[in-house]
């Protein structure tokens, strides 16, 4: 087998594995990466929410927020991995397929 | 480490977004003269190889999660400049379709994880596996040591593009406008945790792929990577 197989067949495993990195920090009772806050977070944490950051936080509307459908926020952790995986599939194809496309005028032919 | 937005000021914002317009065509001229088109797939690969490792959140129990990159990796087979364009691609659709990083922040963002970090990957990885064969334990080591490195460069980095913000940035009344701690704060916690906790997934990463590619695709890494 060609190793751009096995590399595939690889980012599949790491596609269906990917639900660890939801359930491991929900097992721990970690919260969010270090400043990376909702507004409301900030405020708990410091008391206030900084201006620039409150005009700021809701400026870009992501079609998949967070990995998971919008609305989702308080489905169970089982359909919220479903929603890890398929975004970690999704997010797979289009970067491969963007460099792939990219890659081929950035390359030179040999 | 993906800056949101909202948490670095204009200033910042557009100084990394001139830096990085700049790095992305220098790296577009190199890339077409260096890059084998045979090599493309396995850019694509590594693009969607560290989309995917930077969902795989590591908790540190009651406290905060980080993840690897894959920066290094990427470097190590296909070359540094290479390895900034397939990241910030993964950077870029995490961004715009995840809301994992903040638009005003991706400059920032790809020059933390998508430049610093493959590049001083790189050369870490090259000085410390030097002129050892391919197949050696030296260079498994290498890839573990320049992981680990690079992606704790990054964090701190990251960490001091947060403490900038309540020096650059703040109202009347002496409150933040952006990210809300200073240096003596986020240096410390972003170095911290990564030295701690998620270096070592960056560096394991690193090492068992090269590890595994000495075994079954040698000639991946003896390439102009």
């Amino acid at each position: 087998m060609k190793i751009t197989a096995k590399f595939w067949i690889g980012l599949g495993v790491l596609a269906v594995l990917s639900p660890l990195g939801l359930l491991l920090p929900e097992h721990f009772k970690a919260g969010s990466a270090w400043g990376e806050w909702g507004a409301n977070e900030v405020q708990e944490l410091v008391g206030y929410i900084p201006g620039g950051l409150e005009k700021l936080s809701n400026l870009w509307t992501a079609p998949i927020p967070d990995y998971a459908f919008k609305g989702w926020e308080e489905k169970p952790l089982a359909e919220l991995s479903l929603a890890y995986v398929f975004s970690a599939v999704i997010g797979i194809l289009i970067c491969a397929g963007v460099v792939f496309i990219l890659g081929r005028f950035l390359s030179r032919k040999d | 480490m993906h800056i949101p937005d909202g948490y670095l000021g204009p200033a910042t914002c557009g100084l990394f977004y001139a830096i990085m317009l700049s790095i992305w065509t220098i790296a577009a001229k190199i890339v077409k003269k260096t890059l084998s088109v045979r090599q493309v797939p396995v850019l694509a690969v590594g693009a969607a190889f560290s989309f995917v490792i930077m969902m795989l959140n590591v908790p540190i129990p009651a406290g905060t999660t980080g993840h690897a990159v894959g920066a290094v990796l990427v470097a190590i087979l296909l070359g540094p400049w290479a390895a900034c364009i397939a990241i910030t691609v993964a950077l870029v659709i995490q961004a715009l379709l995840f809301g994992d990083g903040g638009i005003t922040a991706l400059g920032a963002n790809c020059f933390n994880m998508a430049f610093v970090m493959p590049f001083t990957g790189y050369y870490i990885y090259k000085a410390i596996s030097y002129k050892s064969a391919v197949e050696s334990k030296r260079r498994v080591m290498a890839a573990g040591v320049a992981g680990y490195a690079a992606l704790n460069i990054a964090a701190g980095l990251t960490g001091f593009e947060f403490g900038l913000q309540p020096l650059l940035h703040h109202a009347a009344n002496g409150q933040a406008l952006y990210c809300p701690y200073g240096l003596n704060v986020a240096v410390p916690v972003m170095l911290g945790e990564h030295l701690l906790i998620f270096g070592w997934v960056e560096a394991i990463v690193t090492a068992l792929v090269v590890k595994y590619l000495q075994k079954k695709s040698p000639e991946l890494l003896t390439g102009r990577g």
